[in-house]
């Protein structure tokens, strides 16, 4: 991977590069569906009457409101076990950026702080950096996952934990190579002749100026997590059920894919979509910072 | 006829920032021409025009632009191709990244050869060797197989001009290629572009910020401010009778080394240079301009102050030349 | 004399980590540089690429600890020191403006981190120091808001020095603080440590590889090259009399604006300086055209010049 620069470019030297117009669209489109999805996590289920782990086997997948012998009570239809979709769906929404958000701060945590420090310090304790990175990388994540939940089983906390641990390699590699670039520059120089703590240093001086990139791999992150999410929960290895995973909701739904097909498709579509938004926002995150920090 | 023929030459980004406004300038066969003028005045965004090499989005237009008969203004892309590297060159300022640091020096020098002209990769790696030898390098034949980041800035340097040189190119457009070498091998590099202008009657665009190598180097001389020539001269004019309120300041800054006075101040030009947005008018150095008055908002004639020498100013020519700081 | 600062044979090796099947090499970037500056006068230091006179001021800065040797500032061995103490008595201005100051803080906060990071100035002690020296560099006090990307690379230049002030340093040590600089404002920052210097009875030590600027600027030159002082002298004698071949190289292909006169040949030959393979005998043999036989074999030993300067030069 590539280390992205962070030196600056004096004002006179940029040629004005902006942003194509479909790159600025899919930013704008990224953090539209976020923003709507966001929203519906927060509020949705205060907003939606039904109880998404009421069970009503008497109304076992009712088609959504768009097929024939939709109920006007249940929008989106009901599941197999007779609960509403939409609260679901709404519910599972909840799960998924929660994992996410989870899940990146506790990588990002242990990531950063790796990469700065051996970014900073050099010698010894880079070595040391590097051996756990390598050794991270070595490792093959979705079996471990596996293996840990498979043994000691699932439970929402075991899966943000899981992927937490595993997942801060892409932000040490980002931080330790941003911060070897900052380190160099002169304001850095100028705060340790100046008299500086070295906390001061890492926490004003350096972590600031390479924020921004951190950004752009909080927001991979975070829709990694959120797919390795629902693949675990589709094996049958994240959240644990009644709790509407999106995941788990796709696993439910397969075997009623040929007569309902709507319980494997739309929980498959919001998936598609939150992950894609995500996406589309760190690449907009990205072209902003590669034009010149606009 | 010039061989580079530059006549109202305007350069706009985004529609926001003019960075040429109006550069007119002509280079003879075989004449070094200097574009002097401080960071930000558009002589590098002139140098990249004529090559044809602006980043997308820059807007470049011109009443003309020929070169060696060709009009640049309506060349195809393919057309500039075929004369970038070959009858028209151009080396930049930072060894460092000029050279692909993934290939080595010999393929990349062939390289240029074999594209433009019908020659075998061996014949252009004897050519490259012949023409390493030439600007001075040492063991060409080591050379060709080595990659860029094994070499000296200077060496760098150097492998760059005699790139630049593999199809004998009629103009050599040199943006800023000492400012970042030591003093020393500045001084080795400019004397083997003086003896490549007498050996093979090359014509350079020299761009530099620096009035020594103007002095040393240059036949004419043309001086840059926000985006406008605001004075033209063969060198000895230029110096000798500077008109421009902007050249006789930028001449009273640079201290001459033998001549320093350490008790007095070295002369400087307040204030900083302005960004220009199109649209503008009037005279872009008055509001640091010590002589101006109302009249220089509007747009100023051009005035000669000689053969040969023209320059952008209300002022009337002045015979004598700088008092001693 | 007064000496503001007292280096005594510092000295910086490098080892640089070869692939498998090469020798380590060892880089001797600063070798044994010993020399005295008074209060209140300019030491310039010049030379080229590769000369060892950033990593010099960087060892005198702290900033690289030195393999052996010292420095020391009014009687106190500044490795002895920590770096709040040290940061009282020296300071450093950078050569590029546009990496000197933080992008993210504002100029405020960037001038006054010197005087926070030593952690006894009272708040409204800080904001009025930090006022005064603005003004002392020429800057508005409403520049203390706005952010290093709202300014030019003058005044953030004048930033630079206004925090290397604030804490009143004695010895600041500009490391080509005007390279970077287009001509027309590097006078302006010139006559401003001039006049700094004049007015606080400061030190400087002065690198720079313009030896016009330092011509006008300091009172003793010292020229370094591949990790020595090949010649130290005052400055006017050094300039009218260049005595080590090298000097006399740079004097000679400086260019200056006097049209006609062509560009010297300064005759140095084609062997290129490396800090990593430094000649034996006298290290700068390979590219000077007086050497002898001895030059070969034998390194030279200082000798005093006259007015209290030293040649490095078996022939000088």
């Amino acid at each position: 991977m590539s280390a992205p620069a962070v030196v600056q470019v004096a004002p006179e030297a940029q040629q004005l590069a902006r942003p194509s117009r479909v790159g600025r669209a899919g930013f704008a489109l990224g953090l539209a569906i976020v923003g709507v999805i966001l929203l519906a996590a927060l509020v949705g289920n205060a907003l939606i009457p039904q109880d998404p782990f009421a069970q009503d086997l008497n109304n076992r997948l009712q088609p959504p409101f768009w097929m024939e012998g939709a109920q006007p009570a249940h929008l989106f239809g009901t599941d197999q076990l007779g609960r509403d979709y939409l609260a679901r769906l709404v519910y599972g929404a909840r799960i998924s950026l929660l994992i996410g958000t989870l899940t990146v701060i506790t990588s990002g945590l242990i990531g950063i702080t790796l990469g700065v420090l051996g970014g900073f310090f050099g010698g010894r304790v880079d070595d040391v950096v590097l051996f756990a990175i390598t050794t991270r990388l070595s490792i093959p994540v979705v079996l471990v996952a596996l293996a840990v939940v498979g043994l000691m089983g699932s439970s929402f906390s075991l899966v943000v934990a899981t992927l937490g641990l595993l997942l801060w390699d892409r932000f040490a590699v980002v931080a330790r190579a941003t911060t070897m670039q900052v380190r160099t520059l002169d304001y850095v120089n100028a705060a340790w002749c100046a008299g500086a703590s070295t906390a001061h240093i890492l926490l004003r001086e350096i972590l600031p100026n390479i924020a921004s990139h951190l950004a752009v791999v909080a927001t991979l992150e975070m829709a990694l997590a959120i797919l390795l999410e629902a693949a675990l929960s589709f094996l049958g290895l994240g959240v644990p059920p009644p709790l509407p995973s999106w995941g788990l909701m796709i696993a439910e739904g397969k075997d009623y894919m040929f007569f309902s097909p709507w319980v494997i498709m739309i929980p498959g579509i919001a998936l598609v979509l939150l992950v894609l938004a995500i996406n589309l926002v760190g690449d907009g995150l990205r072209n902003i910072l590669a034009t010149g920090q606009r | 006829m010039s061989l580079l023929e530059i006549e109202d030459l305007a350069v706009t980004f985004g529609g926001r920032t003019a960075a040429v406004r109006g550069v007119s300038l002509g280079v003879e066969p075989g004449e070094t021409h200097c574009l002097v003028g401080e960071s930000g005045c558009g002589k590098s965004v002139t140098a990249l025009a004529v090559m044809g090499l602006l980043a997308p989005g820059a807007a470049r237009r011109a009443t003309r632009l020929r070169f060696a008969g060709n009009d640049l203004l309506t060349l195809s892309d393919r057309g500039m191709a075929r004369l970038r590297g070959n009858t028209m060159s151009m080396i930049f300022q930072e060894p460092v990244t000029s050279l692909n640091p993934a290939f080595t020096v010999g393929s990349q020098m062939a390289e240029v050869m074999t594209r433009h002209k019908r020659v075998s990769r061996s014949a252009a790696l004897e050519r490259a060797v012949e023409l390493m030898g030439r600007v001075g390098i040492t063991a060409p034949e080591l050379r060709l197989g080595q990659f860029p980041h094994q070499l000296s800035g200077g060496l760098r340097q150097r492998v760059m001009i005699a790139m630049a040189l593999m199809c004998d190119p009629q103009l050599l457009v040199a943006d800023e290629p000492t400012t970042a070498l030591d003093v020393t091998v500045q001084a080795q590099i400019l004397r083997l572009l003086a003896s490549l202008k007498r050996d093979f009657g090359l014509a350079i665009l020299l761009i530099t910020h620096d009035l020594g190598i103007v002095a040393r180097v240059a036949d004419r001389v043309s001086v840059m401010y926000a985006g406008e020539v605001v004075e033209r001269a063969a060198t000895a004019d230029l110096f000798a009778a500077p008109q421009h309120p902007y050249t006789r300041g930028l001449l009273s800054c640079v201290p001459v080394p033998g001549k320093v006075q350490r008790d007095r101040p070295l002369g400087s030009i307040p204030g900083v240079v302005p960004t220009i947005a199109p649209g503008f008018a009037g005279c872009a150095f008055r509001s640091r301009c010590a002589h101006a008055e109302a009249t220089c908002a509007h747009e100023i004639s051009r005035r000669s102050a000689g053969a040969g020498h023209d320059y952008l100013c209300r002022l009337a020519p002045r015979e004598s030349a700088l008092q001693p700081a | 004399m007064n000496a503001a600062i007292e280096v005594a044979k510092l000295r910086r090796e490098f080892v640089l980590r070869a692939g498998l099947f090469e020798a380590r090499r060892r880089v001797i970037a600063v070798d044994d540089v010993s020399f005295t500056v008074p209060v209140g006068s300019v030491l310039g230091i010049v030379g080229e690429s590769g000369c060892g006179k950033s990593t010099l001021a960087r060892l005198i800065l702290g900033l690289l600890a030195p393999t052996a040797g010292s420095a020391t500032v009014a009687g106190k061995r500044l490795s002895d020191l920590d770096r709040k103490a040290r940061a009282r008595l020296i300071q450093p201005v950078f050569q590029d403006p546009f990496a000197s100051l933080n992008p993210r803080r504002r100029i405020r906060d960037i001038v006054a981190l010197p005087l926070v990071a030593q952690g006894t100035f009272a708040r409204a002690d800080v904001a009025r120091r930090v006022a005064r020296v603005l003004e002392r560099v020429g800057l508005s006090s409403e520049m203390a808001e706005r952010m290093p990307a709202e300014l030019s690379g003058g005044q953030r230049q004048r930033v630079a020095i206004a925090r290397a002030l604030v804490l009143e340093p004695r010895i600041v040590i500009c490391d080509e603080p005007t390279s970077a600089l287009d001509v027309s404002v590097q006078a302006q920052i010139l006559n401003l440590l001039g006049d700094l210097r004049r007015d606080l009875n400061l030190t400087y030590i002065f690198i720079s590889h313009n030896l016009a600027v330092v011509e006008h600027l300091a009172s003793e030159v010292a020229v370094m090259y591949l990790g020595r002082i090949v010649e130290r002298r005052e400055t006017d004698a050094l300039f009218r009399e260049p005595r080590h071949p090298y000097t006399q190289a740079l004097l000679a292909s400086v260019l200056t604006p006097e049209p006609g006169r062509g560009v010297p040949d300064v005759g140095l030959g084609d062997a290129l300086p490396d800090p990593a393979n430094i000649p034996a005998g006298c290290r700068f043999h390979p590219r000077c055209r007086i050497a002898v036989a001895q030059c070969r074999s034998v390194p030279p030993t200082p000798v005093v010049a006259d007015g209290g300067g030293m040649v490095e030069c078996h022939l000088a």
